[in-house]
């Protein structure tokens, strides 16, 4: 029983890391209907940034403060995600207004391979650490109610935690401010958004700011535990399951349908991946999204896919 | 002033609904295939063949199988590359469990085998459509590469997953020599262009633009939704199927699964996209951009550097091929989504009124 537990509370940290960067694909898809591929790149991008500058800040100063220089690196990477978010409004977005789904899918491929080139040439294309100073060891927990306690990993709850907080406050971004609002309405319908005076170009640069800022949140959590390496850029293949079972359009979605395949990953590559093998766990988390999607073609909490002919 | 269709009367139903109603159309393609049957052989060295040629006829007939899901039947597909490995791996079975197998029969029946996994990845677009479906067909690849990489039984307990043919030969010809190879996948794809010509202007191929168009209406003037979605799928995957067994057989001769990871599946989206969507022209210059692009590139690249007297390191070289690969397709995408099967048809059009454009 313990060790059930001890692999659920795993499934459940591991999908909230899933939700962090699904959060960056709905949060773009939301507010501009453009299905961001380019995600895991911005996450490789943004912890590639923030490694690097903490690095050259803590040189800089020496090696005095830590925080200081991640502080430092951190405000850094942000900008370098303006400067992402911006040119990719600039150069791309701008001139593809009112284009297909479909087209806007495969110019964020490019962007993808752009942005991994890019981060590769400035911050270079080995392996790197971030050292936040998040705690690494695990603690026991329950020791009374299980034999052996309860293996946690602290890592893992700060980064479900702060994964947790940011929902919270993009939530109450989406809902309750104008800027929110007038993100909504770009979601619905650029021409009908542009004509009641919702200047677009700034609203997308804004977008992909946040979603940016989400990318650097999720790639310093993802890089503190994995390193900074390209294989990050990958990551984005594993939270695709998670904003298709949560709905395309549904923040809470993305946290519900990250909890799900977290939780689906550990415990079928724990009790089924034996019998047949192993190494289940990523086309496991597809298969899963896709008898949900038979059932409910709009994921679990997207809005209602309406056909007009 | 050549290319003009004046004087050209059709006169039987035949005639008017040839592949080709252009006598110059007709002919120019008959002369490029002739060129590349005839001539080719005589001038390529061995580098040319296996670093260009054969690449480029087994990925443009890959194309021509997604184009026909993508481009077609409006399908959005991730998962090509997983129906290559499972035609790759099919045709290896077929080939080394069943004695006396021909070569030929081998590579369709990987074919026909990959047909059946597109039904069964298909029946998702029956429900979900767009992106949903287009991550729907990464569970394909995903599920794919796992399964070839551990379930021996497919690779004849091998142990990396990695597995080799050693000799092909048809109907006692051995295909050993770059230039044998080359002509036996030109037959492959010239034959295969020619059926995927057919099947589109057939009814098959309209219900699947009807589809593309608007699968609610199609559905209203009486297309049925299921048959021709997963016949878009089954054919598909056919085509894809069979490039991805001569991929394996007589591009690679020894092959893991890894030759066939998602990295391949979005090689052949861009192709699609590049080339032209919905254009059989188009998958072939997609095929051909995007083969060439990355050997320009690494000789290019070098080259310019050594010009202005720095020396890029190669690890630069693969991060600038990204860098420049990913503008392209963003260029094109925002210049030209038609693609470059749009710029030869505007060309055409230039062509017919020229030198007098009045």
């Amino acid at each position: 029983m313990g060790f059930f537990i001890e692999t659920l509370i795993g499934g459940l940290m591991a999908g909230m890391l899933y939700s962090l960067v699904a959060l960056g694909f709905v949060l773009i898809f939301k507010s501009s209907g453009v299905f961001n591929f380019a995600q895991g790149a911005m996450v490789l991008f943004a912890a590639l940034a923030m490694a690097r500058f903490s690095e050259w800040a803590n040189h800089a100063l020496g090696g005095d403060s830590l925080l200081l220089a991640n502080l430092i690196a951190f405000v850094g990477a942000g900008l370098a995600m303006l400067f992402v978010a911006w040119a990719v409004e600039r150069f791309v977005l701008r001139k593809l207004v009112n284009q297909e789904g479909a087209t806007l899918l495969m110019v964020t491929l490019g962007i993808t391979y752009v942005l991994e080139g890019v981060g590769q040439t400035i911050f270079g294309s080995e392996i790197y650490n971030i050292d936040v100073g998040m705690p690494k060891e695990p603690v026991m927990m329950l020791e009374s109610m299980f034999e052996g306690g309860i293996l946690i990993n602290k890592e893992d709850f700060i980064a479900a935690l702060i994964a947790a907080v940011l929902v919270g406050l993009l939530t109450l971004f989406f809902q309750k401010t104008p800027v929110g609002r007038a993100l909504r309405a770009v979601a619905d319908d650029h021409q009908a958004a542009q004509s009641i005076g919702i200047p677009l170009n700034r609203i997308w640069v804004i977008v992909w700011l946040v979603a940016g800022i989400v990318a650097l949140v999720a790639g310093i959590i993802w890089g503190s535990k994995l390193g900074v390496q390209f294989s990050l850029a990958t990551v984005a293949l594993r939270a695709l399951p998670v904003v298709i079972l949560g709905g395309l359009t549904s923040v809470p979605g993305a946290i519900v349908g990250g909890l799900i395949i977290g939780v689906g990953e550990k415990l079928s590559e724990v009790y089924i991946g034996p019998m047949v093998g192993g190494g289940i766990e990523i086309w496991f988390a597809y298969v899963l999204a896709l008898v949900f999607l038979l059932f409910r073609p709009q994921g679990l909490f997207g809005e209602k896919i309406i056909n007009r002919v | 002033m050549l290319y003009r269709e004046n004087g050209q009367f059709k006169t039987t139903y035949a005639a008017d609904q040839q592949i080709f109603t252009i006598a110059q159309d007709r002919w120019f393609v008959i002369g490029v295939v002739a060129f590349a049957a005839l001539i080719v052989p005589m001038l390529a060295d061995e580098y040319m063949f296996r670093a260009i040629l054969i690449p480029f006829l087994i990925l443009s007939l890959a194309a021509l199988g997604v184009n026909l899901l993508v481009g077609f039947c409006g399908q959005i597909t991730l998962g090509a590359g997983a129906f290559m490995a499972v035609g790759a791996y099919a045709a290896y079975n077929f080939l080394i469990r069943i004695d006396g197998m021909p070569l030929v029969a081998a590579l369709l029946l990987g074919g026909l085998t990959s047909a059946g996994m597109g039904i069964l990845f298909g029946i998702p677009s029956l429900r979900v459509r767009g992106l949903y479906l287009a991550v729907a067909t990464l569970a394909a690849q995903f599920f794919c590469d796992w399964a070839f990489l551990r379930i021996k039984w497919f690779t004849n307990d091998s142990s990396s997953g990695s597995v080799s043919v050693s000799e092909l030969s048809m109907f006692g010809w051995v295909i050993d020599s770059p230039a044998e190879k080359y002509l036996f996948c030109l037959g492959f794809i010239v034959l295969f262009a020619l059926i995927a010509a057919n099947l589109t202007r057939a009814t098959i191929g309209r219900q699947w633009m009807a589809i593309r168009d608007m699968d609610v209406a199609a559905e209203v003037i009486g297309i049925r939704p299921m048959y021709s979605k997963l016949s878009a799928f089954a054919v598909s995957s056919f085509f894809v199927g069979v490039a991805g067994a001569l991929w394996g057989f007589v591009h690679l001769g020894s092959w893991e699964p890894a030759a066939f990871s998602v990295d391949r599946s979005f090689q052949l989206l861009f192709m699609v996209i590049i080339g032209g969507m919905g254009s059989i022209l188009g998958s072939f210059f997609g095929a051909a951009f995007i083969v060439i692009l990355p050997i320009f590139l690494n000789q290019f690249l070098p080259a310019i550097g050594s010009l202005v007297g720095i020396t890029i390191s190669t690890a630069a070289v693969s991060h600038a091929e990204l860098i420049i690969f990913g503008s392209l397709i963003v260029f094109f995408l925002i210049v030209e989504p038609h693609g470059l099967a749009r710029l030869w048809a505007i060309a055409k059009e230039k062509l017919r009124l020229w030198p007098f454009p009045h």
